[in-house]
Order: structure tokens, then sequence, then C-alpha cells
């Protein structure tokens, strides 16, 4: 049962890192990207090609892929977001869908529908583990957690103790004032969403080296984010990992009961997590530290 | 006392237009009698891409509910028929019924749903879909994604059911529409369309702003899980994983947005777009995929008003009088 429960949180630590990305962006520019688990997968694919075809050190991969997913995010920011959220909430969730069914699709053509992973490129890592007293800790799952730690409260301190950081929080809440004040709400936005996409490229990283991916394994990503940032639905941060950590736990223990549990007891969890916000309080999505003012 | 305008809520072209369909619909009701095999079994693709297409644009385009997730109650339509038919409903009652059911289900399912906003009821109605995907893979009758054949139909000659297929095809497809337009010109047309404008405003002055939406999720589920029995019974194959697929979405938003999402007759030309454009060029695979979620994302980002948006902009085209005209009378003296 220990075990179950350890293994739950580090697979939480995935989902966090996976969900950082989409609820920053939601916090800040009020969107959902419905393409972010296909961008995710596209990093999986950045990374095992360039060890694959230039047989680059795998974690400079990772740190390449990263860079180029920021780059990336400002381009989709300036063509899609940009343009789709002046037409409102709404079309910036079709504009997204859309952009997920190019992508994944777009995807299958290029790298074809075998399974890749990264785990044939990082060694041992892959598979070793910390042993504590009886119980097998994987070491990539602990990196994982630790990274997703790191990416929140870096996000968190970003946020809070740098100029930069306060001027995208002010446009979040208000880009008209903000720009009376001598903010630039494009450049903010702009900034705002490279970062998200470089926490997308580690979330695609992360589910490389843990799992096989294909062109498809967009859709469960962009869902298991969702499900762990409504879970986490809180005014912190580290809502994120919260909510991450109660989605892994839910499916670790639910895939004890039966083999399709570990999904089904996730959707289970979120939407209990969900009609007892709506019903018991209202709901709240994590906002990191935003404080948006509904 | 007579007022210098008055409301205009019927015209020529309008019944014109009325009366065509009502002649369209007469004409494809004999089909049988003069259409091959093959235009009937075409026509019921087409019905089915009506069915969605229609219900999706009254969800998304009227009410603001832009769902990702109507292929819940498209694989839930399919399954709710297998389901009665294997026991023992008569295979074409069980179609009605089951859609019937999905209708019903889908009530409860609205008080959770509908509190999500924007594009988190969008991804909500996808995760539900994917726990309702899961959860029929758990009846032993599916067999997991190996899946099922709707049975019951082989007792049929292939002529007879074709034809009760094409005609149940037909019967929903023009209920659906002419439910659409009944809806919308009745009060509570007046009361969507008045939420699509502004939520707040809407409310504000007293319009029911939940049970209207309520009303639209639930015609909704209806038209997608009649979408999904009629595809059923013309592919007989049931196998959760393409019930509920996400691509019956990608096709439905394709249609409604280049269409022109938010008008009524725009969902009709958007599904006869599709339909041609699937015949056309359905065997280019994936990259027909690809061309029709960019050209989603082109409509959705330059073009949002569609091809009918688009017309009726430019030249005040309406063919059904959905709204009120304002005509103003020719002012005889100053006061009267």
């Amino acid at each position: 049962m220990i075990d179950v429960v350890v293994q739950g949180v580090l697979l939480g630590g995935y989902y966090a890192i996976l969900a950082a990305g989409l609820a920053f962006l939601y916090s800040v520019m009020g969107l959902f990207n419905l393409a972010h688990g296909s961008f995710a997968v596209l990093a999986a694919y950045f990374v095992v090609m360039l060890c694959d075809a230039l047989g680059l050190d795998p974690f400079l991969a990772i740190a390449l892929v990263v860079l180029a997913l920021g780059v990336i995010g400002v381009v989709v920011e300036r063509l899609v977001f940009e343009p789709s959220t002046r037409g409102g909430p709404l079309l910036s969730v079709l504009a997204t869908f859309g952009l997920s069914v190019v992508l994944d699709n777009a995807m299958f053509q290029v790298f074809g529908a075998n399974t890749r992973s990264l785990a044939p490129y990082i060694g041992d890592l892959s598979w070793a583990s910390w042993e504590l007293g009886d119980l097998y800790v994987g070491k990539l799952a602990v990196i994982t957690l630790v990274a997703a730690v790191a990416v929140l409260g870096g996000l968190h301190l970003f946020l809070t103790h740098t100029g930069l950081g306060r001027a995208i929080r002010a446009t979040a809440q208000d880009a008209d004032t903000a720009g009376l004040v001598g903010i630039d709400p494009r450049r903010a936005r702009t900034i705002a969403a490279a970062i998200a996409f470089m926490t997308i490229g580690l979330a695609g990283a992360a589910l490389g080296m843990r799992a096989t991916f294909t062109p498809y394994s967009g859709t469960p990503q962009l869902l298991f984010a969702f499900q762990a940032a409504v879970i986490g639905g809180s005014n912190s941060i580290w809502g994120t990992l919260i909510g991450g950590i109660v989605l892994g736990l839910s499916q670790t223990i639910g895939a004890e009961i039966s083999t399709q549990g570990f999904f089904i007891a996730g959707n289970l969890v979120f939407f209990a997590v969900l009609f007892a916000r709506l019903y018991g309080g209202s709901l709240r999505l994590p906002a990191l530290i935003l404080k948006r003012k509904v | 006392m007579s007022q210098p305008y008055e409301v205009e809520r019927w015209n020529t072209r309008a019944r014109i237009t009325v009366w065509a369909f009502v002649l369209g619909c007469a004409v494809l009701a004999l089909a049988p009698l003069w259409g091959s095999p093959a235009f009937l079994s075409r026509s019921v693709v087409l019905f089915v891409y009506v069915l969605l297409a229609v219900t999706w644009n009254a969800l998304a385009g009227y009410a603001g509910l832009m769902s990702v997730g109507q292929q819940a109650f498209f694989g839930l339509g399919a399954y709710f028929t297998i389901r009665l038919s294997d026991g023992g409903v008569p295979v074409f009652a069980a179609m009605a019924v089951a859609a019937g059911a999905v209708a019903l289900v889908s009530v409860p399912i609205s008080y959770v749903m509908l509190r999500l906003k924007a594009g988190e009821f969008a991804i909500g109605m996808w995760v539900l879909a994917s726990l309702l995907h899961l959860l029929v893979n758990l009846d032993p009758l599916i067999q997991g994604e190996t899946g099922i054949s709707l049975l019951a139909l082989n007792a049929f000659d292939p002529k007879t059911r074709m034809v009760v297929i094409y005609l149940f095809g037909l019967l929903s497809a023009v209920g659906v529409v002419a439910g659409m337009l009944l809806l919308l010109r009745s009060r509570f047309g007046a009361a969507l369309q008045a939420i699509r404008d502004s939520e707040e405003a809407a409310g504000s002055i007293g319009v029911p702003v939940f049970r209207t939406k309520q009303l639209v999720f639930v015609f909704a589920a209806l038209g997608a899980a009649l979408a999904g029995a009629l595809w059923l019974a013309s592919t007989v194959s049931f196998q959760p994983k393409t019930y509920f697929g996400i691509q019956w979405m990608a096709y439905t938003v394709f249609m409604v947005i280049v269409g022109g999402i938010g008008t009524f007759e725009g969902a009709l030309i958007g599904a006869v777009i599709f339909f041609v454009i699937e015949t056309l060029l359905a065997s280019f695979g994936l990259w027909y995929l690809i061309l029709l979620g960019g050209t989603a994302v082109f409509f959705a980002l330059a073009f949002p008003q569609g091809v009918w948006g688009y017309a009726r902009n430019r030249h005040g085209w309406f063919l059904l009088p959905i709204g009120r005209t304002l005509i103003t009378r020719e002012k005889t003296t100053g006061a009267e």
C-alpha cells in the first residue's frame, strides 16, 4: 500500500510539470490551449530526433528542445493566441482545437505510427531505482518530481520577485491599465507564452523518458494536465502540484482495483472534485498567485 | 394607436424557402422509390453530418457552449442502441429510444458541466467523453475495444434495411432542423440569441440563462445521440474507439465554423460543404484531416463569420426568418 502511495505521488510530479504550462497560460491569458498535449508530444519527438539523428547527449537535447519550444510559444502567441483572444475566449477554443488536430495528424504523417521513447538514450536512468527498506523508488520519477517543484517554485519566484513577473501579473489582471502605467502588454503576453511553452518542452521530455508515446498521445496528456489543474484549483502555485499528486494517487490506487481503473479513477476523482467545488463553493481554477477577480 | 413601424417575422422569400424545404423533404422521402442504394447510403452519411452540425451550432454558436465532447453522446447513442437491442427491443425502435435515453442522461450531466466557463467547459466535455468511453469498455457485452455488431439488423433483407435506415436518418435530420427553426422563432430563440450576444446583459433583463442553456445542451445531446445511433445502423459494427473518438468533433467544428457559426443556415451549408470535401478527399487519409484542422484554424482566426455569415452580412441575405426585421412605415404626417 505504501508502495502504491509513493508511486502515486511520484506520478503526480509528472502531472504537475505537465499542468504547469496549461494553468500558467490560463491564468495569464484566460485561454485554455487545447493543443497543449500535442505540443508536449512534439517536444518529445524533437528530443528523440536530436538524440537519434545527431547523437546528442539527451540532456543537452532536452535543453535545446526547451529553448525551441520557447520560440514556438512566441510564434503561436503571435499567430494564434493573440488574434483568437481578440475574438473572445470561444474562438481561442476553436483555434487551438484545430491546431491540435493539425499537429496530431501531421506528427503521424512525419513520424509514423510506431511508439517511441527516450528510454534507449538515457542509459539506466529509465529503470534505475533507489532502495529504501522494502521500497524501490524510481530515480527518474524522483527527478521528475524535483523538477516539477523547481519549475513551479521558479514560476512563483519569477512572478513575485521580478519586474517582468509583475508586468505579466499586471497584464493578466487588466491589460489596458497595465498599458497606461508603461507596461507593454503584448511583450508581457509573449514572454508568458514563451515560458509556458518551455514548461511544455520539459513535460514532453518527461513524457518521453518515463513512457512510450505515439503521435496521438497528445489527447490524454491534455486531459491529464487539465484534470490536475482543476483538481488543484486554488490560488496558490502549489495547487497545481497538489492537483497533480491527487490525480497520480487516484490513478495508481484505481489501477490496483482493475486494469481500466487507472484512467477511470482519475476521471471520477476529477468529476467528484468538480462537483464538490461547484456545489460546495465557487469554482476556482488555479490562478497561480494571480488572484484573478471573477 | 398605430406605431411608425411594424415588425416583420415572415416574408415572401422565407415562404418560398420553407415551401422549397418541404418539397425537398417530400422528394427525399420518396427516394427509396427512385434512388440507388448508393444514393441512400451516402445520404445517411450526410444526415449524420447535418445532425451533428445543426445541434453543435445550437450549442456553440447560439448558447456559447464550445463543447469538444459531443462524441460522448454520439458514442452513448450507439451504445444504448446496442444494449437495448441486446435486451430484446426491436432494433429500429431501440435507436429512437436510445437517443431519448441519452437526452435524459444529459440532464443531470448539464448541472455540472454548465457551471464551467468557455475553455473549462470545452475540455471538461472532452474529459466526460473519455470517462464514458472507459465505462462503456467495462461492459462485458462490448468486449472492450474489440466491440460488437448490431446483429439484430441481420434479420432484415439488405434492401428493407437500407430503406428504413434512410428514412430514420431523413426523419431525424428534418426533425432536428425543423426543431431548431421552431426553437429559434419562439420566445426561447430570442432568449438564446440574447445570451449569444451577451450573457450578462441577457441575465440582467430577466432571461433565464441557465434553463435556456440547459435546453440547448439536451437538444445537442439528442442530436449527437441520433447521429451515433444512425452511424451504428449504417456501419453495423460498434467499436468504442471509433464512436468516442475526437475526429467527430474535428468534423463538426469544421462544418460549423466554415458554414458560419451562430447562423441557422450556416450549419447546413457547412454540412454540405464537408460532405462534398469528404467525398472528394477522404482517400488522402491524414492529409485530409490536417487540411480540415488547418481550415478550421484559418476560419476561426481570419474569417470567423464563415461562408454564410459573410454572405449575410454583405448582402443582407437570409433564407429563413429567425429574427425580427423592423420595417419603418412611410411618414405620412407628423402626428397621427
